[in-house]
């Protein structure tokens, strides 16, 4: 198990330094440091003497992946890529182009992220499950079909719509919450509810069409025919096998997106006014913060790669037939 | 115990949710409650600034905050139009003396060309001191405690609030000194330390001074402190303890205007020291994050991820409110508080509000006691009537909601680069297709669409309220506009029509090559309206059935085409650093060229005639004669038309009935400290607005009953039809 | 006047996917393995049902794809034709008066006034400000406070009356072929069509096409005269507006499948089968490509497409060739973000079928690699690409909306709902608020979303061999 887990580790590396080099190239195809040092500087009475400088202080005035000046290993150290990259795998983000410490940044937003991603997951796993099962359980019928033709009707919606209309329904109209907005602390809670409330609405559709067909696919299995014939009431199947048995697709789902959970939700942070990594990251590509993107990419690659790692445990953990080589 | 408190409340809230009706009247106040009653404003902010130290900050949103805190020698007047300059600091307003190169005093009414330089005494007054800072703290032996921490000692610091101590200082002139000079500092990159050393004398040499001193310097970790009383300047100079003296080449009496900016603001030397030492920038601790001043409040609260709060400066010297206003101002109610101390609120709260829909209806709700005036997005999404009018709707008078409106000195054009072989050129066949598009393309329309008449269309470079600006059927952009019924009227497109054939393009055809005109219009897209504007523009050149190509690139690669000059048609704006003339013609002044010189003239127009009465017009003291040559200016470039001169943008401030004082003031950034609230009707209005409306809660809670009841019975169904079925199947 | 035709990228891959489909159906009809997942998919009332609505959304797109240009009107000492740089199609054609009838600004749907009042001149000389009537809509009507309902109800009435009457027509040709076809009288037939005992549920089928003939009677007797969806914030007729985005939703939810396609396919299979350095590279690959955020890619490609476009500007006519690269280079760069599911998933398949007797019985006899993965592998794992086909479709068109919203989804200048809802979002702070935008985006989004989703649920009962019965 730890042979693995170190291996999977040792993976990752060629992975991280694949995504660092396409982050790298992808930013500077579009953006040069020089736009970069007029982004920082403002609109106003920029000189070519400060751009110069700007960049000279902030390392950007080496070539940008191969140094030809240099001669030896300095040909590749001496780069713009090189110093930029290393420190990243030690976790350390370094300063912001405004000159912000990214780490701290990141401490501090990981919370509010958090705040609604997990609140949203569990009780979206709760409804969806609640309900997948409900139809399951009267699968044939005709509240199958019409939760079935409920979902599809819920998953043809785009999002977006459920963020406009939800934030104009309730907060505005209903006054029910505050519109946007975050603070600290418990007061915190209020801000919370409309967008998890929104966001375990919008996954309805999809997630309970998924798990239905895993439950569905669970009841047609010889030992649930079994236990009914034992003379099992239904309700008890669904509950004692069907439902356990059926966690094991469903958790090992789940546990892939955990650690995605801190990097946060685009839109509807932005939306909301939470300061949370999503907004952190769109705001960062807008401003053209190199510094910051290349953060939260590397982040978010690590996350997705402690997923997949954390998936093949859980895996091994549920079902021990499975083994790890 | 307060934790107590907040649980009992939000399991209140959710039983409120079950049983509606208790006795919480506000669900959706996004502030803490205890918060209600007190005389707190509350106002938002939607990018975090990126500098708030005053030598290099530049842009409003900065100046929200900084200007509040800092307090350069001058200021505007608050409520007097034109504006005015009167004295912050200063104990009087700062009179030039002229020289000439020999060094003999001149008379005030000499020509500019005999000046050599000219002085000014600064005088300020005595007893300001500083807020209370770390910087400032001292033991009993008068030695400054925090300005030569060593790592270990910064260990447990994390935020300025951690250093215990706290003390303060009598501002002195040297503190101004010491901010001239930080213009030239060689880690500071000040943006308008390129045309200060223009005009301040040896400040661009003492910027290769101070490069050089800064290398010598021992660096810890790569910073040092560069004490730059050290290093003498010879253009600003400290007399006394309280007075100080700025030479500058040639006349310049625009000095007094920057004068007015917070780059202009003192900064205490003991602060640069305390925040230039090693360990504090990796700590977000830095000018650009703490600032220190001397003015009405301080930033107390800097968490650019969630908010920002400014609080009153205990130490503040004390300043009254304006006596004396415009004649209709005291009809206005803006002069109740004559003469009262300064600043009536206590505290200031700006919150991240990044969309601009959430912050209207939060607004509307009264938690914002105004609608910010100087996002741009937000202008356009502010709606306040159907009819577009600058008027209120019935719904917003019933909520008491007031408003004010001013034009602003900033101007929005659509500029033609007079570099390019099509659009540009000063012979009669491009001017005629220029003003031929000049009259098609409807600002009228453009600003009743795009702006909710927030806006009015520009006669010419210069905005209305600025010296130089023209009135009436003199004013007019005759070229574009005829004097009808005491109006001006565009033209017909029909002129417009005409002008394109004298132009050769009849039809919109070239008659030379028979190719038809192709324009481009370059631009940088992506926003929520782009989509209707360019159409909206396509639409204006099909009158004249010019077809209009767009080419539309990311910011950086519209700056980068501007600079090179391989765009055709652009916009662009310009807000005014100062209310002169001269801020403004600048923008037409050829030796400013952007290609060229890398100046602020985005179009490459450079007409001799025009450049020549620039530099007699310049420095100019307002007078009649100065008007003469500003209309002569005016007349060659509105012939010219280099550019359309677009619209100057209307602003108009919305307010609650609770919210005093509002005047829109776009010189003035410092005017928070005439604000005032009544935290108490604000209090009582917010209840009586935010009502929630609980019935569809149980309404989704019935229908989830009734949802069940067919599950219910279809369970039913199934339990006892099920074994009929199987014993069938038997 | 003369035309000359445009080809645009898209367009070209449109046809080309159009095509390729059609060929695909008569070479599928011999093959009876082919054939019969998809007689199943007929068989079902949702299939067929959602299947009418589908090829109408793209009858719009083809019809929206035949692009051209008009020529200008020739001078005297013209040498060459030329034309005019607007690209038109000809939906544009067919929509000719509801996307000319442009107003200044807002109206509301079947309005006759403008929405926002506006500074006129009445004739005793005086100004007031009054609610202006409309330029083009409802300009037949001399009292529109009086004639407005009922001009529009009796039009309504007709509308439906001869969407009916071509129903009708409809029904009975088709009872009359099929009666032919399968020898039965008129009568029989048209008993079984009516009760819905056809194998094919031919009555949905003409319930569907009946309300969509009434639809589209309704939308051509009102559109004229009308702006049935009200106009936006330069006067453009939404619902027009509307209509040319199905070209641009479509788009997005086919060419982005197709570009990612081979890649998928080729590589997952390669990886899964042969095994080895192959697989370790092509696993690299998509962990790599997967692990980095999406809208960072997309935004990141986006950008650096607008780069290039801003370097050579000589190389675009038109701004619709403009419009079009960037939609087609969107294609390409989602495509790059999404087709790492579907690789993984057929590398997994691969590996499966790798240990199956018959392919361990192809290589005894010697059957070369490339020659078992065409004809074995490739064949056996269809099913699961046909479904991911189907499954992505609706997602992508969901997609495109939240893109254009980031600001990095097409060019503004294209039509398109995440566009329309963009530019919507402020039109919501309005007081009182302009809807019908926002509105009409989202009911063409959703019934296009909401038919892939039911096709793709009928698609897949049919061909996923664990569902299948």
């Amino acid at each position: 198990m730890l042979a693995y887990i170190i291996r999977r580790v040792l993976y990752a590396l060629p992975i991280l330094m694949g995504v660092n080099l396409i982050t790298f190239t992808l930013f500077f195809v579009v953006n040069s440091p020089e736009d970069m040092a007029r982004m920082q500087l403002g609109a106003k009475h920029v000189t070519e003497e400060a751009i110069d400088k700007w960049k000279a202080e902030r390392g950007y005035d080496k070539p940008l992946l191969i140094n030809n000046q240099a001669s030896g290993i300095a040909t590749f150290t001496d780069t713009i890529f090189y110093d930029k990259s290393v420190k990243l795998f030690a976790f350390e983000f370094g300063s912001a182009d405004d000159g912000r410490d990214i780490g701290y940044d990141i401490s501090q937003r990981m919370w509010p992220s958090l705040a609604i991603a997990l609140p949203n997951l569990i009780l979206g796993l709760l409804a969806y499950i609640t309900f997948a099962l409900l139809v399951a359980f009267f699968r044939g019928t005709y509240m199958d079909v019409g939760g079935v033709i409920l979902c599809v009707v819920l998953m043809s919606v785009s999002g977006l719509f459920y963020i406009i209309g939800g934030q104009y329904l309730v907060g505005k109209l209903l006054h029910l919450v505050p519109v946007s907005g975050y603070d600290v602390g418990l007061e915190s809670i209020k801000f919370l509810i409309l967008p998890v409330l929104i966001g375990v609405v919008a996954g309805i559709g999809s997630s309970t069409r998924w798990y239905r067909t895993i439950f569905l696919e669970e009841i047609g299995k010889d030992y649930v025919r079994t236990a009914r014939a034992k003379g099992m009431p239904e309700l008890a199947v669904l509950f004692k096998h069907v439902l356990k048995n059926a966690m094991i697709p469903i958790l090992t789902g789940v546990v892939v997106i955990l650690p995605l959970l801190f990097m946060g939700s685009l839109i509807t942070e932005s939306f909301f006014g939470i300061p949370g990594l999503g907004s952190y990251t769109i705001d960062a590509i807008s401003s053209q913060d190199f510094a910051i993107v290349r953060a939260m990419v590397f982040l978010g690659s690590v996350l997705y790669i402690l997923g997949l790692i954390l998936t093949d445990i859980s895996y091994t953990l549920v079902d021990p037939r499975i083994k790890l080589s | 115990m307060t934790v107590i408190k907040h649980i009992s409340s939000w399991t209140c809230l959710v039983f409120v949710l079950l049983l509606a009706g208790c006795d919480e009247k506000t669900w959706n106040n996004p502030y803490p409650r205890d918060d209600a009653n007190k005389n707190i404003l509350y106002s938002s902010f939607s990018e975090r600034p990126k500098h708030l130290d005053p030598i290099k900050s530049y842009s409003a949103s900065e100046y929200t905050f900084i200007a509040q805190i800092y307090e350069p020698p001058l200021q505007y007047h608050y409520l007097k139009r034109p504006y005015t300059l009167v004295p912050l600091t200063a104990t009087e307003m700062p009179k030039p003396v002229y020289f000439d190169k020999a060094g003999n005093p001149l008379s005030l009414d000499i020509p500019a060309e005999q000046i050599a330089y000219t002085i000014y005494d600064i005088h300020i007054q005595p007893g300001v001191k500083y807020q209370p800072h770390p910087a400032f703290a001292t033991n009993e032996k008068g030695e400054h405690l925090y300005h030569e921490l060593s790592l270990s000692e910064l260990e447990k610091i994390h935020i300025l609030d951690d250093f215990v101590q706290t003390g303060t200082r009598e501002l002195t002139a040297a503190d101004y000194v010491y901010q001239i000079k930080r213009l030239a500092h060689p880690k500071l990159h000040s943006p308008i330390f390129g045309i200060m050393s223009d005009y301040i004398v040896g400040l661009k040499e003492y910027g290769q001074t101070l490069a050089k001193a800064y290398e010598t310097l021992p660096k810890q970790q790569d910073v040092a402190y560069l004490d730059l009383q050290q290093y003498p300047l010879e253009g600003v100079q400290v007399i006394d303890r309280y007075s100080y003296r700025i030479k500058v080449n040639g006349k310049y009496p625009q000095l007094l205007y920057w004068l007015a900016m917070p780059f202009f603001a003192p900064m205490p030397a003991e602060a640069d020291r305390f925040y230039s030492q090693s360990g504090m920038a990796e700590r977000n601790i830095s000018l650009d994050w703490y600032p220190v001043g001397t003015g009405p409040y301080m930033l107390t609260v800097n968490n650019p991820n969630l908010r920002m709060v400014l609080e009153r400066n205990p130490n503040f010297h004390g300043e009254a409110y304006p006596t004396e206003g415009m004649p209709d101002d005291i009809e206005t109610g803006l002069l109740e508080d004559a003469g009262k101390p300064l600043p009536f609120v206590d505290k200031v709260v700006y919150n991240l509000e990044k969309e601009t829909i959430p912050y209207w209806n939060k607004f509307l709700q009264g938690y914002y006691d105004t609608s910010g005036i100087s996002s741009d997005s937000f202008d356009q999404a502010v709606k306040v009537g159907e009819a577009g009018e600058v008027g209120l709707t019935e719904e917003m008078i019933e909520k008491g909601i007031g408003l004010s409106t001013a034009v602003a000195t900033s101007s929005f054009y659509m500029g033609f680069n007079m570099l390019d072989p099509v659009t540009g050129g000063y012979d009669d066949r491009a001017r005629k297709l220029r003003q031929a598009i000049s009259i098609a393309v409807d600002y009228e329309e453009y600003i009743s669409i795009f702006r909710n008449g927030r806006g009015i269309a520009a006669q010419g470079p210069i905005p209305p309220g600025l010296f130089g600006n023209r009135q009436g059927e003199r004013g007019i952009n005759s070229y574009v506009y005829d004097w009808v019924n005491g109006m001006p009227q565009r033209k017909p497109i029909d002129a417009a029509k005409k002008l394109l054939q004298e132009a050769g393009y009849a039809g919109g055809v070239d008659a030379e090559t028979g190719k038809p005109l192709v324009l481009h219009f370059d631009v940088t897209g992506g926003g929520p309206d782009d989509k209707a504007l360019l159409e909206w523009f396509r639409k204006q050149f099909k009158k004249l059935d010019i077809q209009l190509m767009l080419r539309n690139t990311d910011y950086n690669r519209f700056r980068e085409k501007m600079r090179k000059g391989s765009a055709q048609i652009f916009m662009w704006g310009w807000n005014a650093d100062y209310p002169d003339p001269e801020n403004f013609l600048f923008l037409l002044h050829g030796p400013n060229g952007k290609v060229k010189h890398h100046g602020e003239n985005a179009a490459n127009y450079d007409n001799p005639e025009f450049n020549r009465l620039f530099e007699q017009m310049k420095n100019m003291d307002n007078s009649p004669e100065r008007q003469i040559i500003i209309d002569q200016m005016v007349e060659v470039v509105r012939s010219d038309a280099p550019w359309l001169w677009g619209l100057h943008p209307k602003q108009f401030a919305l307010s609650h009935a609770w919210y005093f004082n509002s005047k829109p003031n776009l010189m003035a950034k410092n005017s928070l400290k005439y604000k005032r609230i009544d935290p108490i009707l604000r209090d009582e209005k917010r209840k009586q607005w935010n009502a929630p409306v609980v019935w569809p809660i149980w309404l989704i809670i019935i229908g989830l009953l009734l949802a069940i009841l067919p599950a219910v019975v279809t369970y039913w169904r199934k339990e006892h039809q099920l074994p009929h079925r199987q014993a069938r199947l038997d | 006047m003369s035309i000359i035709p445009v080809l645009l990228w898209t367009d070209a891959l449109l046809f080309f996917l159009v095509l390729a489909i059609v060929l695909a159906v008569f070479y599928a009809r011999g093959k009876e393995h082919l054939a019969a997942p998809w007689r199943q998919v007929m068989r079902s009332r949702m299939g067929v049902a959602s299947m009418l609505v589908l090829l109408i959304y793209v009858c719009i797109g083809v019809l929206d794809s035949m692009h051209y240009r008009k020529a200008l009107p020739s001078q005297e000492n013209a040498g060459e034709q030329h034309y005019s740089a607007e690209v038109l199609s000809v939906l544009d054609l067919l929509m000719g008066p509801i996307k000319d009838n442009v107003e200044t600004t807002y109206s509301a749907p079947f309005a006759t006034h403008a929405f926002a009042r506006e500074m006129q001149q009445l004739p005793d000389g005086q100004q007031q400000r009054i609610y202006p009537r409309l330029k083009y809509a409802g300009i037949h009507l001399d009292d529109p406070q009086t004639d407005r309902f009922a001009d529009i109800f009796s039009r309504s009435m007709m509308a439906v009356l001869s969407g009916f009457l071509g129903l009708l027509m409809f029904a009975l040709l088709l009872v009359l072929w099929l009666s032919k076809r399968q020898s039965k009288s008129f009568k029989e037939m048209f008993n079984l069509v009516v009760r819905g005992r056809t194998e094919v549920p031919w009555r949905v089928l003409l319930l569907t096409l009946g309300i969509m003939f009434v639809l589209l009677c309704w939308c051509a007797m009102l559109g004229s005269k009308y702006h049935i969806l009200g106009t936006d914030k330069v006067g453009q007729d939404v619902f027009y507006l509307a209509m040319k985005s199905v070209r641009t939703g479509l788009l997005i939810g086919t060419l982005t499948t197709l570009v990612m396609l081979p890649f998928a396919i080729l590589l997952g299979i390669m990886a899964g089968y042969l095994r080895g350095w192959v697989d370790d590279v092509v696993q690299y690959l998509y962990t790599t490509l997967s692990s980095i955020p999406g809208v960072l890619l997309i935004a990141a490609a986006v950008l650096m497409l607008q780069v290039y476009i801003a370097n050579h500007p000589e190389l675009f006519e038109t701004d619709a060739a403009r419009a079009d690269l960037r939609l087609l280079f969107l294609c390409v760069i989602l495509g790059i973000t999404s087709w790492t599911g579907l690789c993984r998933m057929l590398r997994g398949e691969a590996m499966k079928l790798r240990e199956m007797d018959y392919i361990e019985a192809a290589v005894a006899f010697g059957v070369g690699k490339s020659k078992i993965i065409t004809r074995h592998i490739l064949p056996n794992v269809m099913h699961i690409v046909m479904i991911a086909i189907v499954l992505d479709f609706s997602g992508l068109v969901l997609a495109e909306a939240v893109l254009s919203y980031v600001g990095v989804g097409v060019d503004p200048s294209m039509h398109s709902w995440g566009n329309m809802i963009n530019g919507a979002r402020l039109e919501m702070a309005r007081e009182p608020m302009v809807w019908w935008s926002l509105m009409a985006a989202f009911i063409f989004m959703f019934i296009l979303v909401l038919a892939a989703n039911l096709f793709s649920d009928a698609v897949r009962d049919a061909f996923d061999p664990r569902l299948r019965k």
